[in-house]
């Protein structure tokens, strides 16, 4: 007879999908009425599950036959994970209250799409990857398109479930090439038949290739990111939010974990590859925002050359590389939800605040939200002593030290010229004329908690950078370990 | 034996057959139910192959949910199907070209056709053989163990489009009747039925 399989390592995922499920009986019962309750009770959930996560030794362990695992690594991402979605249920609650959709289901699928983004991050099998990536990205493809009523959201979720079947057909087909010459789809025994063979077969390099464009789909590298500003505008803002988020970090985690753990033997191919997209995502995403007036659309300039940073890491394939890569995102998760926590607490005329114009003179209106969103761009900018001048210089650091001076210099000047538009907003703010009729500000309590603490992250990281560097130092070793 | 070979070849006969009926038929609704019939007879030929499972999905998957969904659509749209077939020698050439070209690929594919010996050696889930424990056994005892999380999380997803079935499409709409089976079980006869003493030619 077979054993019962090991299900402990799995608690956290167990809980939040048990939770969502709870949840959406209660909201089922209680009505649309009931969609605050259900906000403040998902957060609760997944900071539990966060504080679950967090509990865990750092070993390695595997469950469910070797297909999930559970090591240093997965604990620092699901808690970033977990973090950000928290964060954005309680930001978005208020807004979604205000602008007619306030549906409990949009926490209830929140939550299951972060237990889906928790099972990719913990996938030591192909199957299980793709599961964990299906589960996140239905319920993404539905969260786009919430505000079904609206035009432009069911565009962007059209658009999203177009696309993400293409991607997710592609890493497919990668996959598929991958077990038909290996002849399983567990990681660890790709490794053990990658090391066993003295060159790789091409096959099993072509299946790469095909997954690594698959994952650049989720995670909107150039030239996979056309989706990214059209669906991070058309979707509703606490969504947009969500999207900049966590399944951002969730799907660089599978990345990394695909790229260092089965094929960190073949780093000299994905190198080539990596290296591309990093130069190509920071040029588009410096470029192409400075064009943009509608903030949504800027930010998703922003994030697909946030990726190219990061791809600048991952490039170095090493361990400080990924270090460097772990900071970045702990750093740009922190400072997009304080930024998208700005955008959703501005109201003009009780109607949204989405176009940047809208954001001059904030500092007489406004001082304190001036200053916060001053301090998120230039944080984002890069410049020192804000928290994400140390996410850039561990990255380029890595890239430095592994040799790629070019792909280091092209990082530092396309920052100068992302530094632009990011220093636009700050003008905007604090020197250009107060229109006639001026922002309200409407903030609840939850949202004030997210801004002050993603502003005190963001302000004084430098003092305390302990806990994010070594957590992410030895997250990295673990990942190298296994 | 022969009485295998006999069913196999009056199941393909008519498979054939049926298949043929389902598009040149000219009533849609004769179509589909040549469909239903094709299905059966496709599950006919899996039985006989020992793959019962098969059979069993496609029974229930295919003509169970497909098949009367399309005689759904077929009957409650107005789909003029003398329109659709308009055209179709206009067409012919280009789609039998791309018949010929996969008849082609298929028939390649067969003859050069082998499997390494690298894989046999090293599958996943070895295949009881067939005659000591069937098929739907085998895959159920794999799924419920060695995939089981894989499974669940199938489940999650099903769900998950459930969930967003409904916030995509259900409206809410006032003055709409439901039925309330607790009142409907609740209902006495003393609420519904009562018995009057009519005097002649007097009326209710």
């Amino acid at each position: 007879m077979a054993e019962i399989p090991s299900i402990l390592p799995a608690t956290p995922e167990i809980f939040l999908a048990c939770s969502a499920l709870a949840l959406l009986l209660l909201g089922v019962f209680k009505g649309d009425c009931a969609t605050r309750l259900v906000s403040h009770l998902a957060a609760a959930a997944l900071l539990v599950a966060a504080i679950l996560v967090l509990s865990h030794s750092g070993a390695r362990v595997f469950a469910f036959n070797g297909m999930f695992v559970v090591d240093g690594f997965g604990v620092f991402m699901k808690t970033l994970v977990l973090i950000g979605a928290a964060a954005v249920v309680m930001v978005g609650q208020g807004y979604a209250a205000q602008q007619r959709m306030n549906r409990f289901e949009l926490p209830v699928l929140i939550v299951l799409s972060t237990v889906g983004m928790m099972m990719m991050i913990s996938a030591n099998d192909l199957m299980a990857l793709y599961m964990g990536l299906e589960t996140q990205s239905l319920a993404l493809y539905v969260l786009a398109a919430f505000r079904r009523d609206t035009q432009t959201s069911t565009e962007a979720g059209l658009k999203y479930f177009v696309l993400g079947a293409l991607s997710s057909g592609l890493l497919l087909f990668g996959a598929s090439l991958i077990y038909g010459f290996t002849g399983t789809t567990n990681f660890d025994r790709i490794v053990a038949v990658l090391a066993s063979a003295p060159k790789a077969e091409i096959g099993i390099v072509v299946g790469m290739v095909f997954m690594i464009a698959g994952l650049a789909f989720k995670v909107a590298a150039v030239p996979f990111h056309m989706w990214a500003p059209d669906v991070y505008e058309g979707s509703p803002t606490p969504v947009t939010a969500f999207f900049a988020a966590a399944p951002k970090v969730a799907a660089v985690a599978l990345l990394l974990r695909v790229l260092i753990d089965p094929f960190g033997g073949l780093t000299d191919q994905w190198r080539q590859i990596i290296t591309f997209m990093a130069v190509v995502s920071m040029v588009l995403g410096a470029v192409g925002a400075i064009q943009q007036t509608n903030i949504k659309r800027l930010l998703a300039y922003g994030s697909i050359g946030h990726v190219g940073y990061i791809f600048l890491g991952l490039a170095a394939g090493s361990e400080q590389g990924v270090r460097g890569i772990l900071i970045y995102l702990a750093v740009y998760l922190v400072m997009t939800v304080g930024t998208f926590a700005v955008v959703l607490s501005m109201r003009h005329q009780g109607r949204p605040v989405e176009n940047i114009a809208h954001f001059a003179g904030l500092s007489r209106t406004h001082p304190m939200m001036a200053l916060v969103m001053a301090l998120f761009m230039f944080s984002m900018a890069g410049i020192p002593p804000l928290a994400g001048f140390f996410g850039k210089f561990y990255v380029f650091l890595a890239a430095i030290e592994g040799h790629l001076y070019g792909l280091a210099v092209i990082g530092v000047l396309t920052s100068v010229i992302a530094a632009f538009y990011y220093l636009r907003i700050v003008k905007l703010m604090y020197f250009d004329e107060t229109p006639v009729e001026s922002i309200d500000q409407q903030n609840d309590g939850a949202v004030t908690v997210v801004l002050v603490g993603c502003g005190v992250f963001t302000a004084l990281f430098f003092f305390f950078p302990v806990p994010i560097m070594s957590g992410a130092a030895s997250a990295a070793a673990s990942l190298f370990a296994g | 034996m022969i009485v295998e070979n006999l069913v196999f070849y009056t199941f393909s006969a008519i498979l054939l057959v049926s298949s043929i009926m389902v598009i040149s038929a000219r009533n849609p609704v004769h179509a589909v139910l040549a469909l239903v019939a094709t299905f059966f007879l496709g599950a006919g030929l899996f039985v006989l192959l020992g793959a019962e499972f098969l059979a069993m999905t496609l029974v229930i998957v295919y003509v169970g949910a497909v098949a009367v969904l399309f005689l759904f659509v077929v009957m409650m749209l107005d789909i003029s199907f003398a329109e659709l077939r308009q055209g179709f020698l206009r067409y012919l050439p280009v789609g039998g070209l791309v018949g010929l070209v996969l008849v082609v690929e298929l028939v390649l594919v067969e003859l050069h056709w082998t499997v390494t010996p690298k894989v046999l050696d090293k599958p996943a889930a070895p295949i009881p053989p067939s005659d000591q424990v069937s098929n739907s056994h085998a895959l159920g005892h794999i799924l419920y163990t060695q995939y089981f999380y894989l499974f669940q999380a199938s489940g999650l997803i099903l769900l998950i489009a459930m969930i967003g079935a409904i916030v995509l499409s259900l409206r809410s709409r006032a003055h709409v009747r439901r039925q309330s089976v607790a009142a409907q079980v609740g209902r006495q006869t003393a609420d519904a039925v009562a018995v009057r003493q009519v005097s002649t030619g007097g009326g209710v």
